[in-house]
């Protein structure tokens, strides 16, 4: 079975579409989306009801701190800009999809992985794993070999053996890497919808369960189009020309 | 919590007869320190390669070298592929029995050799330009071997030298398991380079120096830093440089002499920059450029090892870059120059182009080459009327077409005017003869002139299509004005 694990869509129709094409060109059969469909990006109701089609498929979907904010309000430890578009993607999606956003689970445990948004140990903290320490704790917080988040929008991949060590990796897209059976793994695939390492093409990961690889990739998209309807839309400059810069 | 996610290795007796994963174990082969080895076959399968099944040794409890090697070299191997490495077949992780499957390579390993050295200087070159051709081809495929010894190589029956084992190796695209997980460097004591002595684990020039000590070994019966097991005994080799071959064989030639201590320098950059311009060194010994080195009968005084000594102990080796991208920044550039028919406007374009390439590559070698051509059969009038040899004009001709090349050279990067070579081949077929040669001598970018447009040129058909056609690397054909 080969899955498409894709995390942080931020309401950007251009870059979903371009890695669900992108997926579908990999041979992918079942998709696991880590959360963070909306905030930010301009067409928060085409993400959920694509991300609805696809559950409705036998997708996994998990709760982000942006989809959980566009239901009950911005959290605390949210940016200024994340805030500023808590209010209008509220306003911009109907009850049923709200209603959806609501129901989605924080985690799912299927054998031994793990799909959650932000972490294993304290999942709505919505704590970032930016670093080997917090690797480690997420790592040890579940008995999963293999955990799947987002939250963090650059790809990362860290790894930690059987006598305690830890490793991180930047992966280079396209390269597929087999994942070991005898050391447990983290695996951030990197935002689909809002890149910020620099390069504005999309991130996703595809994970073989019968070879044991992981792929991650890069999908260029359309960005000054989803740039330019942020702007129609309203929303702060700053988060359009992050999408041109994918910073 | 518990962090080790799999169950424990099974810690089994494999016997003959028996069948893991589909692989019925034929013949216990060899059992070394981190592993086993045994002939197999596929049950119900026929696979065209003889194969071999290693499974590593777990020593009781955990052990985190075997291990981790293992893991690495799983990782590693299914990556890799060509003739310089036994091809992957299957591999079973840690939660069964952990094994992988590759080719079986006939025949032993460098190893036995070494009962027989120190062997004739032209036998060492031969071999050393086999591996070095094996090393280029690894990092050309991102990979550093890091544990280059001989019972490491093998050769298959047309020569071509295979490596084995990539426990200790670094791949550039995938994560380094072992970086974290030892705090001793890693290596065989005796080929260790001394940047993996100061824990740098990606740099493809470690693996020059591996096979220096190798070279070394062959040459002189003896190895150039002994065997130490401390970490003091390796960090040696960071300031006492080895006794030169030429003491322990005084018939030691002055041009391998120099080869071998390049490959034993302390800092990667005076080293060859890739495997291949080592490898084209020593297929072409009249052209090794010699240095100090060459000559040198005993190793620097104490005052000068003294010096070394104080500049080691605070030094940190500088970062690199990554494998393939240390092997494309160090090309070797062909310019095929048909230096006795061809148009003279055109020469001057084939120049301009290579002249060009040069500027745009400070680390490439450039060889220039022009194909005499003989007869298939029968003896060939090799003097012409005026007694000279035809030979030796051609080599002038071609020197003094690069006059040009070698003076800008010289004025502003006399480092890479050195690398400049000369050759003249004698071939009936001048196509075939480029060809060959760029392969061999593992050429990145030829460069040559288009057809020119005489009559018995268009008769015979172009050398330049045909060696864009045959050729394994990148070719460039210049066109003059004039032709266009």
């Amino acid at each position: 079975m080969k899955l498409a694990l894709v995390t942080d869509l931020h309401a950007n129709r251009e870059a979903v579409e371009a890695v669900l094409a992108h997926a579908r060109s990999q041979g992918v059969q079942q998709h696991v989306f880590l959360g963070d469909y909306v905030g930010y990006g301009a067409e928060p109701g085409w993400v959920v009801d694509c991300v609805q089609a696809h559950v409705a498929g036998g997708a996994i979907a998990v709760m982000g701190n942006h989809d959980a904010a566009a239901v009950q309000g911005a959290q605390p430890t949210m940016v200024q800009d994340a805030r500023e578009v808590v209010a209008w993607t509220h306003g911009q999606l109907d009850a049923a999809q709200l209603a959806l956003l609501d129901q989605l689970p924080i985690s799912v445990r299927d054998g031994d992985c793990l799909y959650v948004h932000a972490n294993a140990y304290a999942p709505t903290g919505w704590g970032y794993v930016t670093s080997r320490l917090d690797a480690v704790r997420s790592m040890h917080a579940t008995d999963a070999r293999l955990t799947f988040c987002g939250h963090v929008h650059e790809p990362l991949l860290f790894h930690l053996s059987g006598t305690g060590k830890v490793g991180d990796f930047t992966p280079v897209p396209g390269v597929p890497i087999p994942l070991s059976a005898q050391r447990q793994w983290l695996v951030i695939p990197g935002s689909a919808g809002q890149p910020r390492d620099g390069n504005p093409a999309a991130c996703y990961a595809s994970f073989d369960t019968v070879s044991g690889e992981l792929t991650y990739h890069r999908v260029p998209y359309d960005h000054e189009a989803a740039s330019a309807k942020v702007r129609a839309a309203g929303l702060p400059e700053r988060i359009a020309q992050r999408l041109i810069d994918g910073h | 919590m518990d962090t080790e996610p799999g169950p424990a290795p099974r810690a089994t007796r494999l016997a003959a007869g028996q069948v893991i994963d589909g692989f019925r174990l034929d013949e216990h082969l060899h059992q070394g320190g981190m592993a086993n080895l045994w002939a197999v076959t596929r049950v119900g399968g026929d696979d065209p390669l003889p194969l071999i099944m290693k499974v590593p040794r777990i020593k009781g409890g955990e052990d985190p070298t075997s291990i981790v090697g293992f893991e690495v070299e799983q990782m590693i191997l299914p990556s890799l592929s060509g003739p310089h490495v036994p091809k992957f077949v299957a591999k079973g992780d840690f939660t069964g029995q952990p094994f992988i499957v590759m080719e079986r390579l006939a025949g032993d390993s460098l190893r036995k050799r070494f009962d027989d050295a120190p062997l004739p200087a032209d036998e060492v070159a031969r071999l050393g330009a086999r591996i070095a051709t094996a090393l280029h081809d690894l990092h050309r495929q991102h990979v550093v071997h890091l544990d280059v010894k001989p019972s490491n190589i093998m050769f298959r029956a047309d020569g071509t030298a295979v490596l084995v084992d990539f426990g200790l190796s670094r791949h550039d695209f995938l994560p380094d398991l072992l970086d974290e997980e030892f705090e001793l460097p890693m290596g065989t004591g005796p080929y260790m380079s001394p940047e993996q002595v100061q824990f740098i684990r990606n740099d493809p020039r470690s693996d020059l120096f591996a096979l220096g000590v190798l070279l070394y070994h062959l040459l002189s019966g003896e190895r150039p830093f002994g065997a130490p097991t401390s970490v003091r005994g390796l960090r040696q080799r960071l300031y006492q440089d080895p006794l030169p071959p030429l003491a322990w064989r005084p018939d030691c030639p002055p041009w391998l002499q120099e080869l071998v201590l390049r490959c034993l320098e302390v800092q990667p950059d005076l080293r060859h920059q890739s495997a291949a311009q080592l490898a084209f060194d020593l297929q072409n010994p009249a052209q090794v450029v010699l240095t100090e080195r060459a000559t040198r009968r005993t190793r620097s005084g104490r005052v000068q090892t003294l010096r070394r000594w104080f500049k080691a102990l605070g030094a940190e080796p500088a970062e690199r870059g990554n494998a393939a991208h240390q092997a494309a920044r160090s090309p070797i550039l062909l310019a095929a120059v048909d230096v006795a028919n061809a148009d003279p406007g055109l020469l001057e374009e084939v120049r301009d182009t290579v002249q060009r390439l040069l500027h745009t590559e400070p680390g490439a070698r450039l060889a220039c080459l022009t194909v005499m051509k003989v007869n298939r059969i029968g003896m060939d009038e090799l003097v012409d009327k005026d007694g000279g040899s035809l030979h030796v004009g051609l080599l002038v001709q071609l020197k003094h077409w690069a006059r040009p090349l070698l003076q800008e050279l010289e004025a502003t990067r006399p480092e890479q005017a050195g690398r400049v070579t000369f050759h003249v081949l004698e071939a009936p077929d001048a196509a075939g003869a480029i060809v060959d040669y760029a392969r061999k001598n593992q050429v990145d970018h030829v460069v040559m002139g288009a057809r020119s447009s005489g009559g018995l040129r268009r008769y015979l058909g172009s050398v330049s299509a045909e060696v864009v056609a045959q050729s394994d690397c990148t070719v460039t054909v210049v066109r003059s004005i004039v032709q266009r």
